[in-house]
């Protein structure tokens, strides 16, 4: 047999021949590999988003609602029946070991009015444990404090987006008044922009006053409940577990529940809602993932195809370089290295055509996208895998040609 | 030396369903080496079915063919691969040249299969393009040249892995009377250079190149004249 480096020659010079079709048939692993890769890159770049949105958040970081727990990550019945007091919220915040600090966070979507625009927004109301919680520094200007939680201080600190929709982007919003609900409120301080949250809301499109300004101004009266959930921090990522069986005693013994009577709150914890998140993207990047795939193996019937068609067009040439002492296997190798190269650089070119094209969606959706390299070299893998495959067949239908009827061929 | 080819009892048969067609039977044959021989005979007498058992692109159904002392009835696809490609220069009717493939490439091609080395291949490719005239026309595709210069190239594509042996299949089977002139020179140049000739052709005056004539008929070798060869004559 020949040496590999002149049967790929060969191949290359019969695939320069017919170069539209080479072209075409390629196309086929073209478009797979690029989808595969694609969505494989998109459907990554999601879960690193949400995973890089939770450690934003913090890894010791608890949620607590009113209601009844329905599984996993889930909750029932939440915000309709407030069961948590404001008594309760006191006692986790004191009585607990576990718990560093819990705050709460109460929200309405508001008109925010500047000099120059208005804009609806979240308005939030909590206390200045919520931006410790949450991990969350202040980018310039003050943060809320303690003493504007006790004066109910018409003071605020503002997200990114609010900011730049409310002042124009580049201006500096520390010092500039805002009016909700007519009352003028100061802009102390700007937050660090957080991104999009695993749900995809932008975290940054809110303005952030303490919880008593809320009270007075937003939601009138102080009720028995908190509304809305609690932000609590665990003393580290592990103390999470510890701290959700104390939370849950604290308030069990506190609403006097029996033992038979379920929860009337329930706890979460970022990990859990990141799992729950991730393992959905998961299905769906798999699910398109297949889809592509399936793409990838109908190109390798054109690969198949197009061989076929090839060895019949070619039955001469074979009989030609049988009668000058081809070997069955030079022959098999010539067509199977045709169909391989046709594969393998279909496959590369699919590979920088799913990047890009990935990075052109990304960027048009502000979606994030990771391209991993093993997700690569699997593609190459399986579109080379491809060509041996459904090279193989025509391959040998060209070997085991007599060379006397493939001389005779017409 | 024993004879280059040796055939005892050579028969090939086809068979469809029940009947049996002998289209060549008890052939016994043998050609030196250096021999210029023609074959002749009608179409249908066997003659081209004798070339291709020659020319081990087919096997024989029955008795034994020796090529420089080694049956080659028995041999597997490969070594009757090595055997063309090695021991047997082929002439076709028309040509059988690779297209969009230039002289010299389609010259290389056996070189390429008997693993000639790059540099070496295209030089010797050179030389036999040289040999029959055609070096000029190296960079040539078929479709670019007459004939007689294609039947010229295949010529070369025979000569240039230097078999013992060159078959050629009604080799001026497409080529007008004044193209044939030249290329029965040309292959009557390669016996004198001591290669062992063997050629198919139904017409008399192309016969006449040989200085050995078999006729066939129905299969059977009918006539073995040894003669005096065209150019000789005229010399």
């Amino acid at each position: 047999m020949i040496s590999a480096g002149e049967t790929l020659r060969m191949a290359a010079l019969a695939l320069r021949r017919n170069k539209l079709r080479s072209f075409l048939t390629a196309l086929g692993i073209i478009i797979g590999v690029a989808a595969v890769i694609c969505m494989v890159s998109i459907g990554e770049g999601a879960k690193t988003r949400i995973r890089s949105s939770i450690e934003g958040t913090g890894t010791n970081v608890i949620m607590l609602f009113s209601g009844s727990s329905s599984g996993p990550g889930g909750r029932g019945g939440f915000g309709s029946q407030p069961t948590i007091t404001w008594e309760d919220l006191r006692a986790i915040q004191t009585e607990l070991p576990s718990v560093l600090a819990a705050a709460p966070q109460m929200r309405a979507n508001q008109p925010v009015v500047s000099e120059t625009s208005t804009w609806t927004t979240q308005v939030v109301g909590t206390t200045p444990d919520f931006f410790v919680i949450r991990n969350w520094p202040i980018e310039r200007g003050e943060a809320l404090t303690a003493s504007d939680q006790a004066s109910s201080a018409k003071n605020a600190v503002i997200g990114k987006t609010a900011a730049d929709n409310l002042f124009g982007p580049g201006v500096d919003p520390v010092g500039q008044i805002v009016r909700i609900r007519d009352a003028p409120v100061t802009i102390v301080g700007v937050l660090t922009a957080k991104g999009q949250n695993g749900m995809g809301q932008d975290q940054d499109d809110a303005i952030f006053i303490p919880l008593s300004t809320f009270q007075t101004r937003m939601q009138r009266g102080l009720g028995k409940f908190v509304p809305g959930m609690i932000f609590i921090s665990a003393v580290s990522a592990e103390g999470i577990p510890r701290a959700r069986i104390e939370i849950a005693q604290l308030l069990r013994e506190r609403h006097r529940l029996g033992p038979n009577d379920e929860d009337d709150f329930s706890t979460s914890s970022m990990a859990e809602m990141t799992s729950m998140l991730t393992s959905t993207t998961q299905t769906m990047t798999t699910l398109l993932a297949s889809i592509a795939l399936v793409s990838l193996v109908v190109g390798g019937i054109g690969v198949m195809n197009i061989m076929l068609v090839s060895v019949t067009e070619r039955t001469r040439e074979i009989g030609i370089r049988m009668a000058v002492g081809a070997q069955p296997a030079d022959i098999l190798a010539q067509f199977l290295i045709e169909a391989l190269a046709l594969a393998a650089i279909g496959g590369v070119i699919g590979v920088l055509l799913g990047i890009g094209i990935g990075q052109l969606l990304a960027a048009k959706f502000g979606w994030s996208m990771v391209t991993r390299g093993d997700i690569v070299a699997l593609s190459l893998a399986v579109s080379a895998g491809v060509g041996v495959v459904f090279g193989l067949y025509p391959a040998r239908k060209a070997s085991r040609l007599d060379p006397i009827d493939a001389l005779r061929y017409e | 030396m024993a004879a280059l080819i040796q055939l005892r009892d050579l028969a090939k048969i086809y068979q469809s369903g029940e009947d049996e067609f002998a289209a060549l039977h008890d052939v016994n044959l043998d050609i030196e080496r250096g021999e210029f021989v023609a074959i002749t005979g009608s179409s249908g007498s066997g003659k081209s079915t004798l070339m291709n058992l020659l020319g081990c692109l087919d096997s024989p159904s029955r008795g034994s063919y020796l090529l420089a002392d080694r049956d080659v009835a028995r041999l597997t696809r490969i070594e009757l691969a090595r055997v063309r490609n090695e021991t047997i220069g082929f002439v076709f009717q028309n040509f059988n040249l690779l297209a969009r493939t230039s002289a010299l490439e389609n010259v290389e091609l056996p070189l390429i299969y008997a693993k000639v080395p790059p540099v070496d291949r295209h030089r010797r490719a050179r030389e036999a393009l040289e040999r029959v005239g055609l070096a000029h026309r190296a960079g040539h595709h078929p479709s670019q040249l007459s004939g007689g210069q294609q039947q010229r190239v295949a010529i070369a594509r025979a000569l240039v892995t230097r078999p013992p042996l060159i078959l050629a299949d009604e080799p001026t089977g497409n080529l007008d009377s004044a193209t044939s002139t030249e290329i029965m020179k040309l292959l009557t140049e390669l016996q004198h250079s001591g290669m062992t000739i063997v050629f198919v052709t139904h017409e008399p005056d192309i016969a006449a190149y040989a200085a050995r004539k078999l006729g066939l008929k129905d299969g059977a070798v009918v006539s073995d004249v040894r003669q005096q060869p065209t150019l000789e004559m005229a010399s």
